[in-house]
C-alpha cells in the first residue's frame, strides 16, 4: 500500500481541476483512500490524512467521518498529531454532537502535560469550543492554571476561564480567589487577558462589580504607565504602547465607573490625559480615543470632560478616514438624548454627512439629523432632509419620509408649511411612504379647515403631473371627493378647473394601469361624493353603473351600493347626510382673565355617535375679546331626541376649573 | 469576537474560525451571505457594516478579505488593529505573505491565529512573543516541512 499523498501535493492537484465536476471527482477519490486508511487504523499517516480532510472540508465537502480520527490524534503522544487533532476537533466537532465529550479526558490529561505547548493546545481548544459539560468537568483544572507563575499558560487560562463562565455562569465564584493578584503581573499578555476576565465577571454580577471597584486605582496606574512610559519596542504600535491593553482597561473602567461617583472621580484625570495626549494621526490612536469617549459618556464624569468627549467626536466627523466618521456618528447617536445641546453644536457637520458616499454613514447621519430637529432649526433642517429624500437610495426613503412627517407634526411653524412639506414628500417619495401615512394625512388635512382649498388645489395639480405615486393619488382623490366644491368654485387664486376636467382626472385614475385596487376604491368613492357637490350627476351615475360589473370585487361592491343610493335615496340628495347633525359651539369668556387649557368634552346617549373636531384654540380670551369655536358632528340614525352632557375644563387665574352641564334644548331640526 | 473569515475576491474561503457554537449548515449559510455582502461593497465604503445583529469589520489585504464579526460592546477601530496584527504575524512567519501561502499552509495560519487569539480575544499583545511561541512549537513537530512548495502557475 503506497503512502497516502502529502497534504501540499493534494492541494496542488485539486487546484489543477478546471471544473467543479473535476474537483468533486478528485475529492471523492481521495476521500475513499482516506476512508480505507482510517479503517486500517493506520497510525503513521493519520495526521496527514486528517489534515487533508480539513482542507477538503474548507472547500465545502463533508468530513464528518474524520471526527473520531481527530480524537485519536488528540490522544496520541506525538505533538504533531495533537496539533492537527485539536485543530480538527475545533473545525469538525461541535457541542451538539455527543462525540465531543470523548475529548474531555484527553483535554484533562493535556492540561496537566509536561510540555507547556501541549497544555496550550488544550486550553485553546477548551476556550474555543468547550461545551457546558466539558467546562463543568474541567473548570478546576483551568482554575489551577490561572494561578500558575508561567505567564504563557496563565494568560491562556484567563481567557479559557472567560469561556467557562460564559457557558456555566454559576462557576464564576470559583475563579474569584485566583483573580487576586492578576493585575500585579508585568506580562502584558496576562494583563490583557486578566482585564478581559475581570470585565466578564463584572458584567455578569453586580456583586463582582462592587467587589472589583477597589481595582480602579491600580487600573489607572497601569494605564498611566502605558502612556507615560517611553518607547517599548515589544508593545509599540505606531508610537503607542500596547493599544490593545489600553482599550481593554478603558472598557473595564467604564463598567466600574458607571453609576459610581467615587470611581468616576478616581479615573477623571487619566481620562482627560488620554483624551488630550493621544496621537490622532493613525487609526490606533483614534481607537483609544474612541474607547475613551465611550467611557467618559457612560460614567459620572464632570461636564468639562463630557464636552471634551463630544468635541473629540466632532473632530472625528471631520476626519478623512470614513471609519472614524462612522464611529463618531454611532457614538453621537448614543449621546444625543443626554447631551443634546453639545451635539447640536456639530449639527452642520452631521448634516454634511448626509452627502457621504457610504450607506452606513448616510443612515446614521439621517437618524442623528432627525434627533437634532427642534422648533428653532426646523426650516433649515427640513430643507436638507427633503433634499436628502430626493436623492437618497430607495432603502432610506421609507424611514426618511416617516421621519419628516414626525418632525413636521411636532415642529411645523405654520399649517401651510406643514401641508407643503407633506406634499413635497408625497411627490418625491410617494411610493415609499408607509401605509398608515394616508389616513394620518387625511386626518391632518381635515383638521386644517382653513387650508382645505389650498390643499385640494395643490393636490389636484400634482395629479395632473403624475399619477404613479399611490399614496399621493389616494390622498388627492380623497381630498377632491371631499372638497371638490372648493376646487371648482374659484376660491383659489389660480385658474380653477371645471367639473368635467376634475371628473376626467378621477376617471383616468380608475382606468390607469398604474392605479392599485385600493387607489381605484378611493377614486370611485371620490367620484360618488362629488355627486352631491357637482352638478354633473348624470355623468357620475353612468360611471358608477359601469363599475357595477367590475372584475375587482371591492370596486364592484362599492359601485353597486352607490348605484343603490342613486336609485333609492335620490330624493335625499339635497340633504346628503340626514342622520348627521353638525353643531358648532362658540365659547366666550366674560371674566377679566384669559381661560387657558380650555377643553370641551361631550357625551351622548348610547344610540348616538359623536365626533369632535379640533377646536380653533384652547385659550378663551378675557372680556369677550374672542371666541373659541369647535365643530361637533352627531350621528343619530334612530332619530332620537338629542341630549348631551358637557364638561368644560380650563385654568383661570392659576386655578383649574371644571364645569359640568346637561344640554336638552337642541332645536328639533337638529335631530328630526 | 464571534467569528473570523478569510476569503478571496472570488469568494473562496481560505480560513474560518468560529468562536460560537453553530451547526455546519448554519456556518455555511452565514459564510455564503456574508461573503456576498462584503464582496458587493464598493472601495469607497467604510470597513464596518451592520449585519443581522452583529457588527462586521472587514479589510482587504491584496487578494484576501479579512472579515470579523464582533459584538455590540466591542471597539470596531481596535478590531481593525487586531486584523492588522494578524496579517503582520503571518507576514513575519511566511516572509512577505501572499494568498498562496495561506492556501498551502492553512494549518499553520490556524496555529498562528490560535497563538494570537483565544476564545475570540487577544491572548498576547506582543508580536515577538506570539512568533516565539510558534517557533518553539514548530520545533516540537516530529515531521518538519523543510521545503517550501514552489508553484509554477498562479491560478
Amino acid at each position: 500500500m503506497p503512502a497516502p499523498i502529502r497534504l501540499r501535493e493534494l492541494i496542488r492537484t485539486i487546484r489543477t481541476a478546471r471544473t467543479q465536476a473535476e474537483e468533486r471527482e478528485m475529492i471523492q477519490k481521495e476521500c475513499a483512500a482516506i476512508r480505507s486508511s482510517f479503517r486500517e487504523e493506520d497510525n503513521t499517516y493519520r495526521c496527514r490524512n486528517v489534515a487533508k480532510l480539513l482542507y477538503m472540508h474548507m472547500l465545502g465537502y463533508p468530513a464528518h467521518f474524520g471526527q473520531l480520527e481527530c480524537l485519536k490524534l488528540i490522544a496520541s503522544q506525538k505533538f504533531t498529531d495533537k496539533r492537527i487533532g485539536y485543530l480538527g476537533a475545533m473545525l469538525l466537532l461541535d457541542e451538539r454532537q455527543d462525540v465531543h465529550l470523548l475529548m474531555t479526558n484527553c483535554i484533562k490529561n493535556d492540561l496537566n502535560h509536561s510540555t507547556q505547548y501541549v497544555q496550550g493546545l488544550a486550553l485553546c481548544t477548551l476556550g474555543c469550543m468547550g461545551s457546558s459539560e466539558m467546562c463543568r468537568d474541567l473548570a478546576g483544572e483551568v482554575e489551577k492554571l490561572l494561578k500558575t507563575s508561567n505567564s504563557y499558560l496563565r494568560k491562556k487560562a484567563a481567557l479559557c476561564a472567560v469561556h467557562v463562565i460564559r457557558k456555566v455562569p454559576e462557576l464564576m465564584e470559583m475563579f474569584l480567589p485566583a483573580t487576586k493578584n492578576l493585575l500585579s503581573e508585568k506580562n502584558h499578555g496576562v494583563l490583557h487577558t486578566s482585564v478581559v476576565l475581570l470585565t466578564e465577571m463584572c458584567e455578569r454580577s453586580p456583586d463582582m462589580l462592587a467587589h472589583f471597584r477597589k481595582l480602579v486605582p491600580q487600573l489607572v496606574r497601569i494605564l498611566k504607565n502605558l502612556i507615560m512610559s517611553g518607547y517599548s519596542p515589544e508593545h509599540d504600535v505606531s508610537g503607542i504602547s500596547d493599544p490593545f491593553l489600553q482599550v481593554r482597561i478603558l472598557r473595564l473602567l467604564r463598567i466600574l465607573g458607571k453609576s459610581d461617583d467615587d470611581s468616576s472621580e478616581a479615573m477623571n484625570d487619566i481620562l482627560a490625559q488620554v483624551a488630550t495626549n493621544t496621537e490622532t494621526s493613525k487609526n490606533v490612536g483614534n481607537a483609544i480615543l474612541y474607547e475613551t469617549v465611550l467611557t467618559i459618556m457612560d460614567i459620572k464624569s464632570e461636564s468639562g470632560l463630557r464636552v471634551l468627549a463630544i468635541n473629540i467626536l466632532g473632530r472625528f466627523l471631520l476626519n478623512n478616514d470614513k471609519n472614524i466618521r462612522y464611529v463618531a456618528l454611532t457614538s453621537l447617536l448614543k449621546t444625543v438624548q443626554t447631551d443634546h445641546n453639545a451635539v447640536q453644536r456639530h449639527r452642520s457637520t452631521i448634516v454634511d454627512c448626509l452627502k457621504d458616499l457610504d450607506v452606513s454613514i448616510k443612515r446614521r447621519a439621517m437618524e442623528l439629523s432627525f434627533a437634532l430637529v427642534n422648533g428653532n432649526n426646523i426650516r433649515g433642517m427640513m430643507k436638507e432632509l427633503l433634499y436628502f429624500l430626493d436623492s437618497c437610495d430607495p432603502e432610506f426613503k421609507a424611514d426618511c419620509a416617516s421621519g419628516v412627517f414626525l418632525a413636521a407634526e411636532k415642529y411645523a411653524p405654520s399649517k401651510r408649511w406643514h401641508i407643503d412639506t407633506i406634499m413635497r414628500v408625497l411627490t418625491t417619495a410617494g411610493s415609499y411612504v408607509r401605509d398608515d401615512s394616508v389616513p394620518n394625512l387625511i386626518q391632518l388635512i381635515t383638521n386644517s379647515v382653513e387650508m382645505h382649498a389650498y390643499t385640494v388645489q395643490r393636490l389636484y395639480k400634482a395629479l395632473l403631473d403624475d399619477i404613479s405615486q399611490q399614496p399621493l393619488v389616494q390622498v388627492a382623490s380623497w381630498c377632491i371627493g371631499e372638497y371638490g366644491d372648493l376646487l371648482v368654485s374659484g376660491q383659489c387664486e389660480e385658474e380653477e378647473p371645471i367639473q368635467d376636467e376634475v371628473l376626467d382626472v378621477l376617471e383616468g385614475l380608475l382606468v390607469s394601469n398604474l392605479s392599485t385596487p385600493v387607489t381605484r376604491g378611493y377614486a370611485l368613492t371620490a367620484i360618488m361624493k362629488l355627486s352631491t357637490r357637482f352638478s354633473s350627476v348624470n355623468r357620475i351615475k353612468k360611471v358608477v353603473s359601469i363599475y357595477g360589473s367590475s372584475i375587482d370585487v371591492e370596486l364592484q361592491q362599492r359601485a353597486v351600493e352607490y348605484n343603490a343610493l342613486f336609485k333609492k335615496y335620490d330624493h335625499m340628495r339635497a340633504n346628503p347626510n340626514p342622520n348627521i347633525a353638525v353643531i358648532t359651539i362658540h365659547a366666550s369668556n366674560s371674566t377679566e382673565a384669559d381661560m387657558t387649557d380650555f377643553v370641551f368634552q361631550a357625551a351622548v346617549p348610547k344610540t348616538f355617535q359623536l365626533q369632535l373636531l379640533s377646536p380653533s384654540s384652547n385659550v378663551v380670551p378675557a372680556l369677550n375679546q374672542g371666541t373659541v369655536t369647535q365643530v361637533i358632528r352627531v350621528l343619530n340614525p334612530q332619530k332620537q331626541q338629542l341630549r348631551m352632557r358637557i364638561k368644560l375644563t380650563y385654568t383661570l387665574k392659576g386655578s383649574a376649573v371644571q364645569d359640568l352641564a346637561e344640554v336638552n334644548n337642541f332645536p328639533p331640526q337638529s335631530w328630526q | 469576537m464571534q467569528f473570523m473569515l478569510l476569503f478571496s475576491r472570488q469568494g473562496k474561503l481560505r480560513l474560518q474560525k468560529w468562536y460560537v457554537p453553530l451547526s455546519d449548515k448554519e456556518k455555511k449559510k452565514i459564510t455564503r451571505e456574508l461573503v456576498q455582502t462584503v464582496l458587493a461593497r464598493k472601495p469607497k465604503m467604510c470597513s464596518f457594516l451592520e449585519w443581522r445583529d452583529l457588527k462586521i469589520v472587514y479589510k482587504r489585504y491584496a487578494s484576501l478579505y479579512f472579515c470579523c464579526a464582533i459584538e455590540d460592546q466591542d471597539n470596531e477601530l481596535i478590531t481593525l488593529e487586531i486584523i492588522h496584527r494578524y496579517v503582520e504575524l503571518l507576514d513575519k512567519y511566511f516572509g512577505s505573505v501572499c494568498e498562496l501561502d495561506i492556501i498551502f499552509n492553512f494549518e499553520k495560519a490556524y496555529f498562528i491565529l490560535d497563538e494570537f487569539l483565544l476564545g475570540g480575544e487577544a491572548q498576547e499583545t506582543s508580536k515577538k512573543n506570539v512568533l516565539k511561541a510558534i517557533e518553539q512549537a514548530d520545533l516540537l513537530q516530529e515531521v518538519r516541512h523543510l521545503i517550501k512548495i514552489t508553484v509554477d502557475k498562479v491560478f
